[in-house]
């Protein structure tokens, strides 16, 4: 496909345009950090910004989500039927500067709610959304290891991609509904040879930024898991976490949830909810009788790690770690991935000396 | 914008409850019937995710055989959490929701022209029944049916009558302990590994099927690998949290394996190697 070009000046109506349509979120500036939020104004947006609290998964798998009302028998006598209803919210979105690592996340996302069982509420609100990816040009931060695990760039897993070229963006364009939201709303034009010359200079220039920072190849990472599911450093690792769930909150590949009832005060009306879990959590793996099939930290700890390095990629084909870095960036013990994969790694080196 | 419709796994249809009868002071066997008379479809070891509306879903093991199906089917219920406390207060008549019947199930087709034996420890014999009565069903089909049944004291004992009528078949070997006898208890007293020494087997020819409290599975394990039933022919059911039911939730994970979807029954040649499974 062609390249396109916004100028600048052309992204804030772009937004507007769009606005009439689809709720239109991007990155804003919340303190000295930034969130995804839909856009009121579009001088809010800073596409150039460097990681988001949270991932945009937010807007694909809410924090919390009502799935079904229902109405209760007769309260006191026990009798009557009950009905339940499903609900599903799935405003028209488009999702505006996506990092290529949130994109691949995403791919993630789709995997788990569309393989097997279809999750009707994922799907719909899936279908329901456009991705605008942004090419990062530098790494976030020094928690960053994207270029490690592959996920620095993007080839697909988007309908629009853009690339800052100074004073436009570059627009590549990733499906036919990116193409058709272009074409009714962007007021772009198309590329011409100095552009393709300038985003050749600008990807160039990119590469070296990024510092390859796992001591092993990506590759590898799901077989050395494999070996490492004994390792002491787990014990380490669970001694330090203080099972707080923030890195699974935080992470874009994390979907797993809870569902919990709410009833109106009149007994005969309700809803059920499901909201994000963590495997973190001492409870997560707790049944009513009292056994809890994942007690110690280190072992929840672990859990979480295999899912990221080898559970996910080998049971959806893709890889469950994006190397987003927000995990470490969250956690209040200073347990980054980027430790605990190299470590593992080092010491499986040392053992086959 | 919200739309309504009912295509999602997670919208329960509504049973309605047939007999209740109180099995023991903990446990209920429940009578359950799908809308319009409609079968469950349920295969032996599959399982349903039970609702009641402002209280929560639960999974539970179907009891009934698919063979003794009528339109409705069976649970049997150990009052123990929020759920199965409120199922344990309602009455013939009541509307329960139901989700289901998931899971992997018994190989039962496989177990065909085998001798079978069972294991089961306390409410283990509750998902271990379905299998139990379809090849009883279908006797003919299986070699010798051996049932060892173990719980802690006399008065845990489930289906009192149907125990009665297979330890009087001449075709079903059963055997039957109590951890703790009482003044009335006349039978066998130990743990169910007890029971083992009493049945001589062709190991070859011997599928196994076990359900038990946790710490059950090491040892069952122990005496029918020691009797020489290969790995491959020893199947477990398997407990856990179960929120979803249709491996998404992430509750139920036993390493990279989804109890409720890969489960909950298991090969034991298929997770001896998980730490987590045992």
């Amino acid at each position: 496909m062609s390249l396109w070009i916004i100028e600048k000046e052309k992204m804030a109506p772009f937004v507007a345009n769009m606005q009439s349509d689809y709720r239109v979120v991007g990155p804003q500036a919340r303190g000295t950090k930034f969130a995804f939020a839909e856009v009121s104004d579009p001088g809010d947006l800073r596409l150039g910004y460097n990681t988001t609290i949270l991932p945009p998964k937010k807007y694909l798998q809410p924090p919390e989500e009502r799935m079904m009302t229902f109405r209760r028998p007769d309260p006191g006598v026990g009798r009557g039927e009950p009905r339940a209803k499903m609900t599903l919210e799935a405003p028209p979105t488009v999702i505006l500067g996506i990092h290529t690592c949130d994109l691949h996340g995403i791919k993630v996302l789709d995997q788990a709610f569309g393989q097997g069982y279809p999750d009707a509420h994922y799907l719909a609100r899936r279908k329901n959304t456009l991705l605008v990816g942004i090419e990062c040009l530098e790494p976030c931060d020094e928690h960053s290891f994207c270029k490690s695990m592959g996920t620095s760039t993007a080839t697909d897993g988007y309908d629009l991609h853009l690339t800052d070229l100074g004073g436009a963006y570059a627009v590549d364009v990733g499906s036919e509904r990116g193409a058709a939201l272009l074409e009714q709303y962007a007021g772009a034009r198309e590329a011409t040879e100095a552009d393709m010359q300038q985003l050749n200079k600008v990807l160039g220039a990119k590469w070296p930024r990024f510092p390859y920072k796992l001591d092993l190849d990506v590759g590898e990472l799901s077989a050395m898991m494999s070996q490492s599911y004994d390792s002491p450093e787990w014990e380490m690792l669970g001694d330090k976490c203080l099972a707080c769930g923030q890195c699974t909150l935080v992470c874009p590949t994390c979907f797993c949830f809870n569902v919990y009832d709410e009833v109106e005060l009149n007994l005969e009306e309700g809803e059920r909810w499901r909201r994000w879990d963590s495997c973190q959590l001492d409870e997560f793996a707790r049944v009513a009788g009292g056994e809890n099939f994942r007690e110690h930290r280190a072992a929840r700890l672990r859990h979480r790690f295999m899912r990221k390095g080898r559970y996910l990629e080998e049971k959806y084909g893709e890889l469950g770690c994006t190397g987003c870095g927000r995990c470490a960036r969250s956690c209040l013990v200073d347990i980054s991935p980027v430790d605990v994969f190299n470590d593992l790694h080092g010491v499986r080196c040392d053992g086959g000396e | 914008m919200s739309v309504m419709h009912d295509e999602s796994i997670y919208t329960p249809v509504m049973a309605r409850l047939g007999k209740v009868e109180q099995l023991t002071k903990l446990e209920k066997l429940f009578t359950l019937e799908m809308p319009d008379g409609a079968s469950l479809g349920n295969e032996p070891g599959q399982f349903v995710e039970v609702s009641l509306f402002g209280i929560g879903e639960a999974p539970i093991s179907i009891s009934s055989s698919p063979s003794r199906s009528n339109g409705t089917f069976e649970l049997c219920v150990r009052r123990v959490g929020d759920v199965t406390n409120a199922l344990h207060s309602l009455q013939p008549g009541a509307y329960v929701g139901i989700r289901g019947p998931f899971g992997h199930p018994f190989p039962t087709a496989s177990m065909k022209g085998k001798d079978v034996l069972f294991a089961a420890g306390g409410l283990g014999l509750a998902p271990l029944r379905s299998l139990i009565n379809e090849v009883l069903d279908q006797r003919g089909s299986f070699g010798r049916v051996i049932i060892l049944y173990g719980t802690k004291n006399p008065s845990e004992v489930l289906f009192k009558d149907e125990l009665l009528e297979w330890a009087e078949r001449e075709d079903v070997e059963f055997h039957m302990t109590v951890d703790r006898g009482d003044e009335n208890w006349r039978g066998h007293v130990g743990v169910i590994t007890t029971l083992f020494p009493r049945v001589t087997i062709n190991p070859r020819n011997t599928v196994a099927a076990t359900c038990g409290p946790p710490i059950m599975y090491r040892f069952v394990l122990m005496e029918l690998l020691g009797k020489g039933i290969p790995e491959s022919q020893i199947y477990l059911s398997l407990e856990r949290r179960m929120k979803c039911g249709v491996g998404k939730c992430g509750h139920c994970q036993i390493n990279d394996l989804y109890c409720c979807q890969d489960g909950p029954v298991f090969c034991y040649k298929d997770i001896k190697g998980l730490e987590e499974a045992l």
